[in-house]
This record gives C-alpha cells, sequence and structure tokens, in this order.
C-alpha cells in the first residue's frame, strides 16, 4: 500500500533532505517537502516535522514557526487523526504548538549533544510505534542543544497514566539510567504523544537511522509503521 | 481633516498614545535553570562569592500606541501568553509607561 509522506519545511529547518531520503531510499514510498508557505496536506497520508533550527530558534525553539501558515493545515490534519511525527525541532514545534504537553528546555549541560544512543520502547499504543515491541531497545543518534523535557508532577502522572511516554533514554540492554540521558530531560523520556496517539514527538532522530550504511537502520521501525495504518482517517474521506 | 475616506477628529488623535512596555520573562521557580547556574558559578569565580543565586531570562522592549494604560495591559498579557512566553516553563511580567513624542 502507498504511504504519502510530507515533510514539513520551515525557513532555518536542516533535517528536511535527511528525511526525505530516509522515506525514498529507508522506505521506497513518495515523499514531498512542503514549504511553511503552503496550507494544503490533503494529498499527505503522514506528516514528518523535520530537525533543526526554525526561524533560527529565535524567541524559543518552535516558538515562531507555530504560526507560520503551513501550521494550521498540520493542526487540522492532528486533529482529523492523521500521523504526524516530530523529529527533534519537529518536536519542539509541535509542544510550542499544543499539539504535544510539556516544553523543551536547553540541555542541563549546555552543551550541544551529537551521538548515537539508546532509547528503550515504553509504549506500542500510537500509531508511530505500533510495529515495535514494548521494552524493545533502539539504536538512533541525536543532535540538540535543546532536548530537556520538562512536565509539572502533575502533568508527568497524567502522561504516565494515559501511556504517552513512547520513548525513555536507556542503557543498550534497555535499563533505564539516567547517567545515558544526555540532556537531563524528566524521567528520561525521550518522546511522548498526544491522548489519541497519532502525534508523537521525539528527540532522537530515526530519519538519519535508515540504513547500516550510515551507522543503523532502527528509525525505520518508527518510519514505516504507518504504512497502511488506518492512515485514511488523515484525509477525512 | 480627511484622511482617505475616513474623517480624523481631534479626540482620534488624542487617544493615539505611544507607549513603551518593558517585558520580563523568566523560567519558573519549579524549573531547573542551567544558565543561571553557570552565570553564579562565574561570578564566584570572579570572586563574588556573596551571590547566592542567579536566575537567567529574557528582557524585550515593546513599542506601541494604545488608548489608555488598561487597554495596554490587557493586549500585552494577550501576546504574552501567545507568544512572548511559554507558560508551561516561564512567567512573565511588564512594565508599562506612556513615552511623549
Amino acid at each position: 500500500m502507498t504511504t504519502r509522506y510530507a515533510v514539513i519545511t520551515f525557513p532555518g529547518s536542516n533535517g528536511e533532505h535527511d528525511a526525505l531520503k530516509a522515506v525514498e531510499l529507508g522506505l521506497g514510498m513518495p515523499v514531498e517537502a512542503v514549504w511553511y508557505k503552503e496550507t494544503d496536506l490533503d494529498r499527505f497520508d503522514a506528516l514528518l516535522l523535520p530537525g533543526g533550527f526554525s526561524y533560527g530558534d529565535y524567541l524559543r525553539p518552535g516558538a515562531i514557526a507555530r504560526f507560520a501558515p503551513i501550521m494550521a493545515a498540520v493542526e487540522e490534519f492532528a486533529s482529523s487523526g492523521g500521523p504526524v511525527l516530530g523529529i527533534c525541532n519537529g518536536f519542539q514545534v509541535l509542544t510550542e504548538s499544543g499539539l504535544l504537553p510539556g516544553a523543551l528546555l536547553r540541555n542541563q549541560s549546555l552543551e550541544f549533544r551529537c551521538s548515537w544512543l539508546h532509547v528503550r520502547t515504553e509504549t506500542t499504543r500510537t500509531v508511530w510505534t505500533a510495529q515495535l515491541d514494548e521494552g524493545e531497545v533502539l539504536h538512533l543518534p541525536i543532535a540538540h542543544g535543546d532536548g530537556r523535557y520538562f512536565a509539572e508532577p502533575e502533568l508527568l502522572q497524567e502522561l504516565e497514566a494515559n501511556k504517552q511516554i513512547v520513548f525513555r533514554y536507556s542503557s543498550p540492554t534497555g535499563e533505564r539510567d539516567s547517567s545515558v540521558n544526555p540532556n537531563g530531560s524528566v524521567d528520561d523520556i525521550a518522546g511522548i504523544c498526544n491522548r489519541v496517539g497519532n502525534v508523537v514527538g521525539l528527540m532522537p532522530h530515526p530519519e538519519r537511522a535508515y540504513d547500516e550504511l550510515i551507522g543503523g537502520d532502527d528509525g525505520v521501525k518508527i518510519l514505516s509503521a504507518v504504512i497502511g495504518a488506518g492512515v485514511s482517517a488523515a484525509t477525512g474521506s | 481633516m480627511i484622511e482617505g475616506n475616513r474623517i480624523v477628529t481631534a479626540t482620534d488623535a488624542k487617544t493615539q498614545q505611544t507607549w513603551l512596555v518593558e517585558v520580563f520573562v523568566s523560567l519558573k521557580p519549579a524549573v531547573n535553570d542551567p544558565q543561571g547556574l553557570a552565570i553564579r558559578d562565574g561570578l564566584h569565580m570572579l570572586g563574588y562569592d556573596e551571590v547566592e543565586d542567579v536566575r537567567a531570562g529574557k528582557y524585550m522592549q515593546l513599542h506601541l500606541t494604545g488608548a489608555d494604560q488598561s487597554a495596554v495591559e490587557a493586549r500585552v498579557t494577550e501576546m504574552c501568553e501567545q507568544l512572548l512566553a511559554n507558560t508551561v516553563i516561564e512567567s512573565y511580567r511588564f512594565d508599562v509607561r506612556p513615552v511623549s513624542e
């Protein structure tokens, strides 16, 4: 089944080509970059919000991108149940726009962190993790300066109760280990989802892990999960 | 006088006051502020041992027009809630004062 991916591109995005290549070469699916000035996403089945520094990260990462013309269509797509994946800066855009709860702050170390690490799958109930096993460990790269996920204690309890925590930083064998948490995020959280589970945001880059040749292909398991997975909800038809 | 197709009266002109708004945004007390800690450590290295705590934040100046102080405050509150602060992690306050032309 053909699944048509869109890569939402803002001024200052820099991960859009990685995302395009990952879908094209890693999944063999049609994919298109969609410029932030566009307003129509009806032709797509799944949205990727790539990494980078949209609007130079001015004010706060994602704060200005949230008001870009394309965002009304992204919100409509998300609220109609379409699969949306926010990667790194895309995750920041989704929290700023309120499509995902909480916020992302400057890394605890104040250093930009760029490395490969491991995350543990905490729930398979999202459309993006449905092909994984609970507890499955993925090897993925990160590259960010503002990845410290924050939620107040009450929100954190709510996320836990609703199974909205999707990935946690872990050891290679899947044990919780705060010493491998690269940014100081609360509860070692690397990714979360909305209540429904169609919108997921994560700091690691699955689109930079689509082939063993570039260090690993675990990202394919996330990116490909939506192929044929009831994505017609997105078009509302 | 007539501007375009609109008649501008003296009272209209009088309502157009210019204001300077100074907005201060800082992380909420519950949110860890590693930048503030790094600044504090820097001050300690310079010998300012009396510094117990530093919180870093943002300062913005807005020049705008408005009818009166309460109208300006209402508009700036909206701006802070929508964009200038992320109220999940930040709190804000602002000072409003009229600017003489």
